[in-house]
């Protein structure tokens, strides 16, 4: 039964990787929108981007880090 | 259910080689991993610094000397390449003004040559034209005596023959007055 | 779990298996000096970056082979993000960087080898960079600016109310960095090797095998961008974290 649980809270967990997909995506999104506008200052602005997307996909990973614990660790 | 007894040589893994929990997780193994990362970051950090990172930096260095050096040479080539060009313009230039010197002084030989030559037969043209001349004056002189002398006699014959008497005198003066008028 | 390995149907899955860390030689218990799979490819890793960034550049020629202008490239890219990113006065730390840089790039990569070990999927390994470059840059903070170094936490373009509730959530998450740090680079590696060997754990089952192995190929491509995405993430974060503590001004 426990572990049942865990399953299932595993499975929540993984709603966060869902959620810093939108969030990468979002960064990502932002970028090329405002990389458009401006072509020349895009160059200058990728090390902002990876690391913003860098950020963004850490929460995701904490989450995925989540679930595994809660697969293999409880 | 033989987990830790038989096969297992640690509490992370299971008697059939797979994982208990996550790997990562194992505290045992934790000691042997962080000594053999220390060890590979140190023997990387030190053939790095020691060796690759200054000859690299070095190469960079002296490729950027290199091109640098290579610009100048070029730039110096090309200020002695313009250099060349001004002067062989300037040859140029010399070499067209004296050959048109040269035109200009044959063209000038020539041309007091011919007048020296136009001179000459003007002057013998002139001469043979003045001879000419005075023969023809001698000629009509003497074609004018002969005629004065003609009506001289002629006109005396006449007179003569008209049953007159003239003297030469008067004949003469007649006829010079006829022949003038 | 040993129930789960007798089930003996198709379907069994081991995604963290790959993470065991076994003897090389023999059998014993693996205490702080065997040498393991982790040491055969750190071991590895070494010497691919040795073959590349000595041996590679040994010719020193002005006009460069592939390997010498690959040497160089990383080391410009390197050279040109610790410049950037944390001024001229930073470049004194260019070795440690590159070295971590180096470092992470060739383990992600011999990572990718099919049975092979990666050493950045461990906490261990990630937590004692990410810790080191929090205690190190740490360090470089207080003797460089002294007590001043304190500044970063203390916003004082922020109105005076607001500073001392800044102040708590510029600590926390000072001293969060570490754990992001090292957890994103082991956390995105462990990722992508589990949802690999589940990907490929599915071409048990012939009626989803095609779709299986073109998801492996695709999450293989995704994770060859990963890995070079996160060497530069690590690096970039350090940079950035030395930057902070070199100007610590806000």
């Amino acid at each position: 039964m426990e572990g049942d649980l865990a399953h299932i809270g595993a499975g929540l967990a993984a709603i966060g990787s869902g959620a810093a997909a939108i969030g990468v995506g979002n960064v990502a999104g932002n970028f090329l929108a405002g990389a458009l506008r401006n072509p020349s200052a895009a160059a200058s602005q990728t090390a902002t981007l990876f690391i913003g997307i860098a950020f963004a996909e850490a929460l995701g990973i904490f989450a995925f880090l989540v679930a595994l614990l809660l697969m293999f660790a409880v | 259910m033989a987990t830790e007894t038989t096969g297992a040589v640690s509490s992370c893994v299971d008697s059939y080689g797979s994982a208990i929990g996550m790997p990562q997780l194992c505290f045992e193994w934790f000691p042997n991993q962080i000594f053999w990362l220390v060890l590979t970051l140190v023997v990387i950090f030190l053939v790095l610094s020691r060796i690759a990172l200054p000859r690299i930096a070095s190469v960079l260095a002296e490729r950027q000397g290199t091109i640098t050096n290579d610009i100048a040479a070029a730039e110096n080539l090309k200020a002695k390449a313009l250099e060349a060009e001004d002067a062989y313009n300037k040859a140029l230039a010399d070499a067209r003004a004296e050959a048109q010197n040269i035109v200009a002084s044959a063209k000038a030989e020539i041309q007091a040559d011919l007048n020296v030559a136009i001179a000459k037969a003007d002057s013998e043209i002139a001469a043979k034209t003045s001879e000419s001349e005075a023969a023809i004056a001698e000629i009509r002189a003497g074609a004018l005596a002969s005629v004065e002398e003609v009506a001289k006699d002629t006109a005396a014959e006449l007179v003569s023959a008209l049953g007159g008497k003239a003297s030469a005198k008067d004949v003469g003066a007649a006829v010079a007055a006829r022949l003038k008028g | 779990m040993a129930d789960k390995a007798a089930e003996g149907s198709s379907l069994v899955f081991h995604p963290m298996d790959q993470f065991i860390i076994k003897p090389l030689f023999g059998d014993g218990p693996i205490g702080m000096f065997t040498v393991t799979n982790m040491t055969l490819w750190l071991g590895l890793a070494v010497l691919c970056i040795f073959g590349l960034m000595v041996l590679g550049t040994s010719r020193r020629a002005v006009i460069p082979s592939r390997a010498q202008s690959i040497a160089e490239m990383a080391y410009g890219f390197v050279y040109k993000m610790v410049e950037d990113v944390t001024g001229k006065d930073g470049l004194k730390y260019f070795p440690y960087i590159f070295t971590l840089f180096i470092f992470i790039l060739f383990s992600n990569f011999l990572a990718l080898i099919p049975m092979s070990f990666s050493p950045t999927s461990h906490i261990a390994v990630t937590a004692i960079l990410g810790f080191g470059v929090f205690f190190v840059v740490t360090a470089i903070g207080f003797i460089k600016n002294g007590v001043g170094f304190l500044g970063l936490f203390w916003v004082s373009s922020a109105p005076l109310a607001l500073r001392p509730v800044l102040a708590l959530i510029e600590i926390i998450s000072y001293f969060v960095r570490p754990v992001s740090h090292s957890i994103r680079l082991a956390g995105n590696v462990m990722a992508g090797h589990a949802v690999l060997k589940v990907f490929a754990g599915f071409a048990a089952l012939t009626a989803v095998a095609p779709l299986s192995i073109l998801g492996v190929v695709a999450i293989y491509g995704l994770e060859v961008l990963v890995s070079a995405i996160q060497a530069y993430v690590f690096t970039i974060l350090t940079c950035v974290y030395l930057k902070d503590a070199l100007h610590p001004s806000h």
